[in-house]
């Protein structure tokens, strides 16, 4: 079957419900996407500032969650959507629950840079951390890419791209356990760069997590928890 | 990676068959009511249905949907052959019940109507009182004896929810009904004589969202029993009620399935535009 349009209601007043939500979806991604790479920057060049304005915007991020939310109830109440209507409105709901816990990963980052740009800065894995923010970012982007265009090879390339990620995490760990051993004195300093590692892994998860919405938004399968040879099995089966 | 698919899981015997994914794979498997092979329909010159092929499962719903046209109370009436009565209408093909193809030269019409009762848009109770209306069908096939008629009414009533609202007034005229009260008369009547289909023709159209819904609820209860066939317009009721939901286009069978499956992925295109109200 061709890609789901969003558009040819009869109802022209659902059709822009419908886009209505997709605009704020994607401006949400925007958005979330600008305070990972805020708090990052914050985190990477020790501007407690910064990670503080990225702790206020987090509100920004739930209002998003929250309304939109809100108007997919509506249209659930209103319109009883259904097939690839239905299959949008649950994608969007799951996509904004996993895009508000990114908001919160990088609110969480935010407060590790306020934090430790109280402190004397150490020599650590800096670099590295930046890098894995910008790998992670662009994952995030590719998947909100994805959900735009309808497009569920893409949104399979983004699920593949979770496993390096989740490669670069490790490596970053163990740095930061070789800085530990080195120097005690650094633990509290490093453990808290150890937290902010770990709240970029999860945003890849979250990625991930989309990207497998919008393979259910267009393909209509749920192919969550299954291995990714039969993801990519299930994104290329043609439909009937 | 060795994730296990937890949708293998599932049809491991952990859920109850109707949890299972892919029921409409099943549903060869399942006891058929009606078979339809190939059938054409001719109004005069004009073709109403084209090559229609399917199975409808024995005491399950299945529901038709379509645009007004497509050919879905043509199908309907060929079921109990009401298309009989139509001039001009040449009917090809087989519609097995039981194994039975129903054209058959040896196949009494009116026994076969008592097979597969029908009730249509409009309730259309008999001007006689409620008791009657109900044991109609029983006298003419020769029921007399009062208590037995007394039983089978009340059973009846019972069987199509009604029973309570009218167990006090049953030589009442039927006409003082409601609606709703009408139509779960017109049911009562149907399965009276016992019949192994019902079919509907649009039997909410008429009543009120409460009265559809106790409808509905009775259909629910009714494949108990019978086998049921509805044609409707509302395709929130055909997603409400039914197992399984054909949809039909200009006198083609487009897509029959389960109708989980129908109204969140469909096969085809023509499908999905129509149950989400896309002009094609």
């Amino acid at each position: 079957m061709d890609k789901p349009l969003i558009s040819h209601h009869i109802s022209r007043q659902f059709n822009a419900e419908l886009e209505d939500v997709r605009q704020r979806v994607l401006a949400m991604g925007g958005l979330v996407e600008q305070q990972i790479a805020d708090a990052t920057r914050a985190l990477v060049e020790g501007d407690g500032a910064l990670g503080q304005e990225v702790s206020r915007a987090d509100h920004k991020v739930n209002g998003f969650e929250v309304y939109i939310d809100e108007e997919c109830s509506r249209i659930l109440a209103r319109r009883q959507p259904t097939a690839s209507d239905l299959r949008l409105v649950v994608a969007v709901i799951k996509t904004i629950t996993d895009l508000e816990r990114i908001g919160d990963e990088a609110d969480r980052i935010a407060r590790m840079a306020t934090d430790l740009a109280a402190q004397e800065r150490i020599a650590a894995s800096y670099v590295e951390i930046g890098h894995l923010s910008r790998h992670v970012q662009q994952m995030l982007r590719s998947a909100l890419d994805a959900f735009a265009r309808m497009d569920p090879e893409a949104a399979l390339a983004v699920a593949r791209e979770d496993a390096s990620v989740d490669r670069e995490y490790e490596a970053l760990l163990r740095q930061c356990i070789t800085y530990m051993m080195e120097d005690p004195r650094t633990i509290r300093h490093v453990m808290d760069l150890v937290w902010s590692v770990r709240a970029l892994e999860r945003i890849g998860d979250h990625a991930r997590n989309i990207a497998e919405y919008v393979i259910y938004f267009v393909k209509g399968k749920d192919v969550r928890h299954i291995s990714l040879d039969e993801m990519e099995r299930e994104v290329k089966e043609e439909a009937r | 990676m060795t994730a296990v698919n937890p949708r293998n899981v599932l049809t491991h015997g952990l859920y109850p068959d109707s949890l299972k994914p892919g029921r409409a794979a099943a549903a060869a498997a399942e006891p058929i009511a009606l078979q339809v092979e190939g059938l054409n329909l001719h109004y005069g010159e004009k073709q109403a249905l084209r090559n229609i092929s399917l199975t409808i499962p024995q005491k399950k719903v299945t529901a038709f949907i379509g645009p007004s046209g497509c050919g879905k109370s043509t199908l309907l009436r060929c079921f109990n052959r009401m298309n009989d009565l139509i001039d001009g209408c040449r009917v090809e093909g087989a519609i097995r019940l039981y194994g039975r193809n129903i054209f058959d030269a040896d196949v009494d019409a009116a026994q076969l109507r008592r097979r597969i009762g029908m009730v249509f848009q409009k309730p259309n109770p008999f001007p006689k009182s409620i008791y009657e209306n109900v044991a109609y069908g029983l006298r003419l096939a020769g029921v007399g004896k009062k208590r037995l008629l007394d039983e089978t009414v009340e059973w009846a009533l019972k069987g199509a929810a009604l029973w309570d609202e009218v167990k006090d007034r049953l030589e009442d005229s039927a006409l003082g009904l409601s609606g709703g009260q009408q139509q779960r008369l017109v049911i009562a009547r149907a399965i009276a004589i016992q019949p192994e289909v019902i079919l509907l023709d649009e039997p909410c159209s008429a009543l009120d969202p409460i009265a559809t819904l106790k409808i509905e609820e009775l259909m629910t209860e009714l494949k108990a029993n019978y086998t049921i066939v509805i044609v409707t317009h509302n395709m929130q009721q055909a997603a409400r009620v039914s197992d399984y939901t054909a949809f039909m286009y200009l006198g083609d069978l487009v897509e029959v399935g389960d109708t989980d499956q129908i109204f969140t992925k469909p096969s085809r295109k023509q499908t999905e535009d129509y149950i989400t109200g896309r002009y094609g």
